[in-house]
């Protein structure tokens, strides 16, 4: 009975979503997957624009080369670190954060409409605003531990290879905790306030409370949020690319730099999609995991 | 008293006053920014920048002399068009995964969601030869497209979870009333939803607005959007510095504000997801 009457469904409710739906999945198909495949196809070609009648199959040699290029590991070890140091750099501050606003303070709702303002800037100006901060010769921040006599003379803090590195993730740890913040403030506000009263009664210390309560209520959010910070560090290429170019030399280039500077200036189309292909398939792990999350919660 | 006291003081001391330490760590580099923009550029290097004399010369010079205002135009046609382009194809989407159980319902959701962590180093590369082959590079629509990219996803996604928060009964009330499904959807869902189409749109904007790589990958002379535009402002030997604050803080203003005022929404949006999780 059942089957006849799914059978019997008019044609409109069965046509309806494929109607509605094909627009948008065809076109993210045509500007999102056949491009993604065709960035494949490249990577076993050898492909420079600036001949662009030479279109040869090369096989496996654009991955080849990169396993035996130096930039590559540098650029791979230093994509590790930029990783390793921002998002815990992060999800730490923004756990402060959220843990301060959700507490009750006259200002509260201000400090929340106003720690968020980074995550609204263009990253070109986040960028820009910092190179002027770092700035060697009239930059704030030299001036600034100048006056305190914390160093004793200016430091080119981009110009540096020890320090051009960390000091772009200071600024990326600036442009991406208040997504933590927001994160974490929203998964507080969902543990029921009936848990703390519980444990108070209980007599738990406030860090036990934290410790048992808060921590565990939090490790979903925290999880997702995580993995959905990293897959986006690792991909952000744009204030590294503002700020240094990858430079003083190679001292802050990540792998999708590489692969970005490496078509846009070196014209080199295919060595630079093979590059893109591997860093792809090095974050899948991440992606898979994030999408598996996100795939328990469709209903 | 004395104890009421007591505990205002530990308040400030541990909830006011490290909020207030986050607030300026936050809020110090965009307030040196606005302050280096309204200073003399020929004090800036010899007393550096203060609210002292302060003067609206390097926005004037950015409008009349570089020609800001263009830019301006160029990044509202781009994001613009990524939100109309995106909303056209992102709403009816959304509606059918809300309102349609069917097969592969889930992996086309999951796929949506696959599009926007993929490495934007991984799409840059063969779209822009893919725009030079179509004789796209420096158009409109070669930004708008390659914006739409991030945009469709997203929007798909986020107003589908909002879609979800109208009951279903309010479509049925409508069917049984003689309303055919499509009507349902435009005289009750979508009226239901323009918060949600609002908030969405806002987001679209705001993400393709503040987009630099596509920009100038696929921009050029004739479609320069405003972050192109400022990073331009480097010179090759010396770094105008009030020039260029000034046009950061230009750029980065439709943003924040249309972010500040559509705040609430934006976030319970983003959030969702993450708390379910």
């Amino acid at each position: 009975m059942s089957d006849t009457t799914a059978h019997q469904m008019p044609l409109s409710r069965r046509i309806l979503p494929i109607v509605m739906l094909s627009p948008a999945v065809l076109v993210t198909l045509a500007i999102v997957f056949i491009p993604m495949v065709q960035a494949l196809w490249m990577s076993f070609h050898d492909y420079v624009l600036f001949r662009p009648n030479n279109f040869d199959w090369v096989g496996l040699k654009n991955y080849i080369t990169a396993v035996n290029d130096p930039v590559f590991w540098t650029s791979l070890r230093q994509t590790a670190i930029w990783i390793a140091i921002t998002v815990p750099a992060q999800m730490l501050l923004g756990l402060v954060t959220a843990l301060l606003l959700n507490q009750t303070f006259p200002w509260r709702g201000l400090a929340r409409a106003l720690v968020i303002i980074p995550w609204a800037l263009p990253s070109v100006v986040i960028a820009l605003m910092w190179v002027w901060i770092y700035d060697s010769n009239y930059g704030v921040l030299n001036d600034l531990l100048l006056r305190l006599d914390l160093i004793k003379s200016s430091i080119p803090w981009l110009a540096d290879p020890d320090t051009a590195l960390y000091a772009i993730i200071l600024t990326l740890t600036w442009q991406g905790f208040p997504f933590f913040a927001v994160m974490i403030l929203a998964g507080l506000q969902s543990i029921p306030s009936s848990y703390y009263e519980a444990a108070s009664i209980d007599g738990a210390s406030p860090l036990r409370q934290f410790l048992h309560i808060t921590l565990p209520g939090l490790s979903g959010v925290l999880m997702t949020a995580t993995l959905l910070r990293v897959i986006w560090v690792a991909n952000s290429i744009d204030v590294i690319y503002v700020m240094t170019g990858g430079g003083p030399g190679y001292s802050s280039y990540t792998l999708p730099l590489y692969a970005f500077v490496e078509a846009r200036t070196g014209l080199n189309y295919g060595y630079g999609s093979a590059l893109a292909v591997c860093f792809t398939i090095m974050l899948l792990g991440f992606v898979v995991l994030y999408l598996r999350r996100a795939g328990k919660n469709i209903t | 008293m004395m104890v009421r006291n007591q505990s205002k003081v530990r308040r400030v001391l541990t909830v006011d006053l490290p909020m207030a330490l986050i607030l300026l760590f936050t809020l110090s580099p965009y307030i040196w920014m606005a302050l280096t923009s309204v200073t003399q550029e020929s004090k800036l290097f010899t007393e550096g920048p203060s609210i002292v004399g302060a003067t609206l010369e390097n926005y004037t010079r950015l409008f009349s002399t570089i020609g800001f205002g263009a830019n301006l135009l160029d990044s509202f046609i781009v994001a613009g068009g990524t939100v109309v382009f995106g909303l056209g194809l992102s709403v009816p989407a959304a509606y059918a995964f809300s309102r349609f159980r069917f097969k592969g319902r889930r992996l086309l959701m999951l796929q949506f969601l696959l599009i926007n962590m993929f490495p934007l180093v991984l799409l840059i590369l063969p779209l822009f030869i893919l725009m030079k082959t179509l004789g796209l590079v420096d158009t409109y629509i070669a930004l708008i497209i390659a914006n739409s990219t991030v945009a469709i996803p997203f929007s798909v996604w986020m107003m589908k979870s909002y879609m979800d928060g109208i009951p279903r009964s309010l479509d049925e009330a409508a069917m049984t009333d003689g309303c055919t499904r499509f009507g349902s959807m435009y005289r009750v869902v979508l009226p239901l939803c323009v918060p949600g189409i609002i908030a969405t749109g806002v987001y679209i904007f705001i993400t393709a607005w503040n987009e630099y790589l596509y920009a100038l990958t696929l921009g050029g002379r004739q479609v320069k959007p405003i972050t192109v535009a400022i990073q331009t402002l480097i010179g090759e030997y010396q770094v105008e510095w009030g020039l260029l604050t000034s046009g950061g803080i230009v750029g980065a203003m439709p943003a924040t504000l249309l972010f500040l005022l559509i705040q609430k929404r934006l976030i319970a949006g983003m959030t969702q997801g993450a708390v379910k999780g």
